[in-house]
């Protein structure tokens, strides 16, 4: 790891905007909040993954992963942050290492070519150049790469110096918010500024969800200039350092940015979150408070109240025909950071039950607010193992399970009703409008029929009333046309312990009649069987009867 | 649950419906060495033969017996013996079964009356088995039709039994016209599978299957063997798939004792189950064979897996009642939801049971205009919806008859526990297949500002 990287790490541990951190020992607080993972044990993204995912929703940018096939190859077109302009950011554009490139150290040469071949082929506002493990342990150069392509071919090529073994997602995160600051952030000057600008940090607009939101902001002529990185064109990002105001929205994860962004340009943030109704409005009045605070007209206030009060009474009405589909089921919520509490006051409020919530890559304000919520912390958990999880659906009974797609198969294997609430998922749940979404997605997956049919016993869970005794095979096996055997005998099959003691279906496909229970123990053949080949008139009521046809299709 | 619809109108926009004699024809074309046999103008035979022919992509041998102005008014007898002498000469079939027409309906000839009459007369007829299906074509549509052929050969051929006689092995499977020769190669599959032997009635499913056999001998090209079907006597149980299939199965417990059961749908998990269970008790296999145990298994996984794009989705779907009923209760048991269900003949119980508010008796013009105004997301139907699909920007699941713009329709399967998992499988891949990408605008949000847009220039070296 150069000296360059290590202390950019080291510095974007030291986090002052991170209670966490500052909380710490003076000597702990250096070595940073680096969880060691366990080998054997660990589960997420890397480095690299997380600077990627933060970036990403830039749409206009050339994203280009310098690495082996596999960072990009495995990795791309995964995500479903949403675009209003270009579909650039869709593009997997990659070096593809090879070997030979590895062993003869051609990997600073080879990105030159890739960064001149895609500025030719796409021409980008810039081209972001994503390190990995291999290029950062050869020692390529991505810097001074970078530099050079810049000045020759007057496009902005930026290095994103995250290599996945540095550390987790998070830190990922943050070294890109780092690489933004150093490289993107003040470059371009918006043609005019206003009052009313924001900064969106920690958004990716997945589905569209910062579409939801902005509906509320255009009322309120709030305008969306800096944005990191929902739908971001690469000038927003560049433009950063000219809003009014940033609001945090993914917890913790590009803190870093939004405390610099104060730091170097005056620009206060907040932390807030447009999952949940109260969420929702109350992210609005500070966004709104703190524009005022600095210079926007104070009716702003007013315009913002009375926009959430409109906004609110609207959004009740509007889930209120879901209550009775909803009402009494039981949500088990696996999610983390500030979706653990955000969305359970409107689940409760509609007459949900929450059983429990993890507080996975939750702060301490985040469980402070799960407590808060709940009415105590017994319904808190940290990361749960599959198996246990798995015991806990199918033990306490909940209903829905409300969580990412690693523990999708978990409830569905459980026939257990799944709703995606992270990154990976199909539909927006932002704003006053996103929870008639997320609970038209709950209505749909509890109360679909499905699960109800999924859960009855299958024709074999229950026994036979009646045996058969079917004379042998004939002909020739239709599939084989190995013929049946002249010394095949009948067969006889008894429902219950008999069929236990011989697997029927043994008997039954074996061509030459041999397995036959007339050969096995007397005693499993019960004497009540019709010991005529042909059926008595009164086994033959018993038969399914054609007075009866099957209601229950 | 739902009720029928008739729409007050004159006009019929766009057919839904094939003809009854369509029906027919098929019924026989799933008898060996056949012929079906039109009583009827040159032309009713014609446009029949080009919807078979489109649809199965085969050479299909349906004659007329070329009704002529002069014939039809003094009487069409005449024509019934010639068609039947010219077709022996030509193909010596083993089987010719004859289907009405609306033409000589109207006329109203005892066709009955008149075919035993020359039969009697005809002693060298004697080795060509002749049926006869009244089918006009003003009454129901193609379901009804088949339902009247498949009545007619059992009268005719199932001889009539005072006790019973049963070969405990063998079961009746009488297939409705909704299934598909891969639909009912699936079922025997499944039936074989318990120790049992199926006696299909009608069998398309070696006739229509699609396949290049060495001889061309004008008949049908596979099917039921003449000679098998009055064993359908001896037969332990019948299978009656299909609600149109309920007659025919009547008639052989009528005349020969044998007990049936209906089964209105062998497509989605409980069908399949009901028919299972079924098959369990007349076989006496408490523990089936692994392949269906594990076929069910995977359905569940299915399930499990296309539930994310069933559920709450607006399904618009027209076809005969048994196919109607059958998909869409498979995917109202997925939680999918019937908008628009449009169907051919109100001759049966089914459309009581249908999963939805109504049911209409009418065509595609009805069909469309419902889906529309009911914001249905995807429509089921078959070839003919392009159109609507096409002007309703929605995707069409082609189903039913006639599929003549895919090829392989006869090798699609949608019962048992695997047909229904591809039907699963089709219906959520084709609502995947509908990619909206979402835009500010769909939540009402004003668009980006062009100034933030990068503006290309021509890069420098």
């Amino acid at each position: 790891m150069s000296d360059a990287l290590k202390s950019k790490i080291a510095d974007v541990f030291d986090e002052p905007g991170c209670d966490h951190n500052v909380n710490k020992e003076e000597r702990q607080r250096k070595k940073g909040c680096a969880k060691p993972l366990t080998p054997g044990a660990a589960a997420g993204g890397c480095a690299f993954d997380g600077a990627k995912i933060a970036l990403q929703p830039i749409v206009d940018v050339a994203h280009l992963v310098h690495a082996p096939l596999a960072c990009e190859g495995n990795g791309w077109d995964n995500r479903g942050a949403a675009s209003s302009g270009s579909e650039r950011y869709r593009t997997g554009f990659t070096t593809d290492l090879t070997e030979l490139d590895i062993v003869m150290g051609h990997g600073e040469r080879k990105l030159y070519r890739a960064l001149r071949e895609v500025i030719e082929a796409e021409q980008p506002p810039a081209v972001f150049v994503y390190a990995t493990c291999v290029p950062a342990l050869i020692g390529d150069d991505i810097h001074a790469v970078c530099k050079a392509a810049t000045q020759t071919f007057g496009t902005p090529c930026i290095p994103v110096n995250a290599p996945g073994f540095v550390g987790s997602k998070n830190l990922g995160n943050k070294l890109a918010g780092e690489a933004m600051l150093d490289h993107v952030i003040g470059t371009v000057e918006p043609a005019e500024t206003t009052p009313y600008d924001i900064n969106i940090v920690g958004d990716y607009n997945l589905s569209g969800e910062l579409w939801q939101v902005k509906p509320l902001l255009d009322r309120l002529g709030i305008r969306i200039l800096g944005s990191l990185a929902a739908d971001a064109r690469y000038k927003q990002v560049a433009m950063m350092h000219r809003a009014k105001v940033t609001m945090m929205v993914c917890s913790k994860a590009l803190i870093n940015v939004a405390r610099k962004l104060e730091e170097r340009y005056g620009i206060p943030y907040f932390e807030g979150s447009f999952y949940g109704i109260s969420d929702t409005s109350e992210a609005l009045r500070t966004m709104c408070r703190m524009l005022v605070e600095r210079g926007a007209d104070a009716a702003l206030l007013d315009r913002c109240e009375a926009l959430i009060a409109e906004e609110e009474a609207a959004i009740w009405a509007q889930l209120e025909p879901f209550r009775p589909r909803v009402a009494g089921r039981r949500v088990l919520l696996y999610t983390g950071g500030h979706k653990s509490w955000s969305v359970v006051a409107a689940l409760q409020e509609l007459g949900m039950e929450v059983i429990g919530t993890s507080v996975r890559k939750a702060t301490e304000e985040d469980k402070g607010r799960v407590v808060e919520i709940m009415g105590d912390d017994k319904h808190m958990f940290d990361n749960m193992a599959p198996k246990d999880m798995y015991r806990l659906l199918k033990e306490a009974g909940a209903d829905l399970l409300m969580s990412g797609g690693r523990s999708q198969f978990v409830a569905l294997k459980a026939k257990m009703p799944w709703v995606d609430v992270n990154q990976e998922k199909h539909e927006p749940y932002a704003g006053y409008m996103g929870m008639v979404d997320l609970l038209r997605a709950i209505d749909r997956a509890v109360n679909n029929p499905m699960w109800e049919e999924l859960r009855s016993p299958a024709p074999w869970d229950t026994p036979l009333e009646q045996g058969a005794i079917l004379p042998a095979h004939r002909g020739a096996c239709p599939v084989t046309g190995v013929p049946a055997a002249a010394t095949a005998r009948p067969v006889t099959y008894a429902p219950g312990e008999a069929a236990g003691d011989l697997p029927p279906h043994a008997a039954t496909v074996m061509p030459n009649g041999a397995a036959s229970l007339a050969e096995a123990p007397p005693s499993s053949v019960t004497p009540s069987f019709p010991t005529s080949p042909t059926l008595s008139p009164a086994a033959l009521s018993a038969l399914p009867s054609s007075t009866t046809d099957f209601e229950d299709c | 649950m739902a009720k029928l619809i008739h729409p007050r109108r004159a006009l019929s926009t766009n057919p839904l419906k094939s003809s009854a004699p369509l029906g027919a024809a098929l019924v026989y074309l799933g008898i060996a060495r056949a012929i079906p046999l039109f009583h009827g103008s040159q032309g009713c035979t014609a446009f029949a033969m080009v919807h078979l022919v489109r649809h199965f992509k085969e050479a299909v041998p349906l004659q007329t017996t070329a009704m002529n102005e002069v014939s039809t008014i003094l009487g069409g007898a005449d024509q019934i013996e010639e068609a039947i002498e010219n077709l022996r000469k030509k193909a010596a079939p083993d089987f010719i079964g004859i289907a009405s027409t609306a033409l000589t309906e109207t006329r109203g000839e005892d066709v009955p009356g008149e075919l035993k009459l020359i039969l009697r007369r005809r002693a060298d007829f004697a080795d060509t088995q002749v049926v006869y299906a009244s089918t006009p074509d003003f009454d129901g549509g193609m379901q009804d039709g088949w339902a009247r052929a498949v009545e007619a050969i059992v009268t005719a051929l199932v001889p009539e039994m005072t006790e019973r006689d049963s070969d405990l092995r063998q079961v009746n499977l009488l297939c409705g016209s909704h299934l598909t020769p891969a639909d009912i190669e699936e079922l025997v599959r499944l039936i074989r599978a318990f120790g049992l032997e199926p006696l299909v009635l009608p069998d398309i499913s070696t006739s229509l299957d699609g396949h290049v056999s060495d001889d061309w001998s004008g008949c049908s090209q596979g099917g039921t063997p003449v000679a098998r079907i009055p064993d359908a006597a001896r037969s332990a149980f019948t299978l009656a798939i299909g609600e149109q299939m309920r007659g025919a199965a009547q008639i052989i417990e009528d005349r020969a004792l044998v007990p049936y059961r209906v089964f209105q749908s062998v497509t989605g998990l409980k069908p399949v189950d009901a028919l299972v269970r079924t098959l369990m008790g007349l076989s006496g296999v408490q523990d089936p064979p692994p392949s269906v145990k594990r076929d069910r298994a995977r359905l569940l996984d299915a399930a499990l897996d296309a539930h994310f794009h069933t559920g709450g989705v607006k399904v618009a779907i027209a076809a005969d009642p048994d196919l109607m009923f059958a998909l869409g209760t498979a995917l109202a048991s997925m939680g999918a939801e019937i908008v628009t269900a449009v169907t051919t003949t109100p001759h049966t119980p089914l459309i009581d049971r249908m999963p939805c508010e109504q049911v209409i008796l009418g065509d595609l013009g009805d069909f469309e205009r419902q889906a529309a105004e009911a914001g249905a997301q995807l429509l089921i139907t078959h070839s003919h919806g392009r159109h609507a699909a096409h002007r309703l920007h929605l995707p069409l699941l082609r189903a039913g008859f006639p599929i003549f713009d895919r090829i392989g329709a006869q090798d699609v399967c949608r019962t048992g526990y695997r047909g229904s998992r591809a039907f699963l499988y089709e219906f959520a891949n084709l609502m995947q297949a509908q990619h909206h990408r979402a835009t500010p605008q769909d939540f009402g949000a004003a668009p980006i500002p062009e100034e933030f847009d990068h503006d290309p220039q021509p890069t420098r070296h």
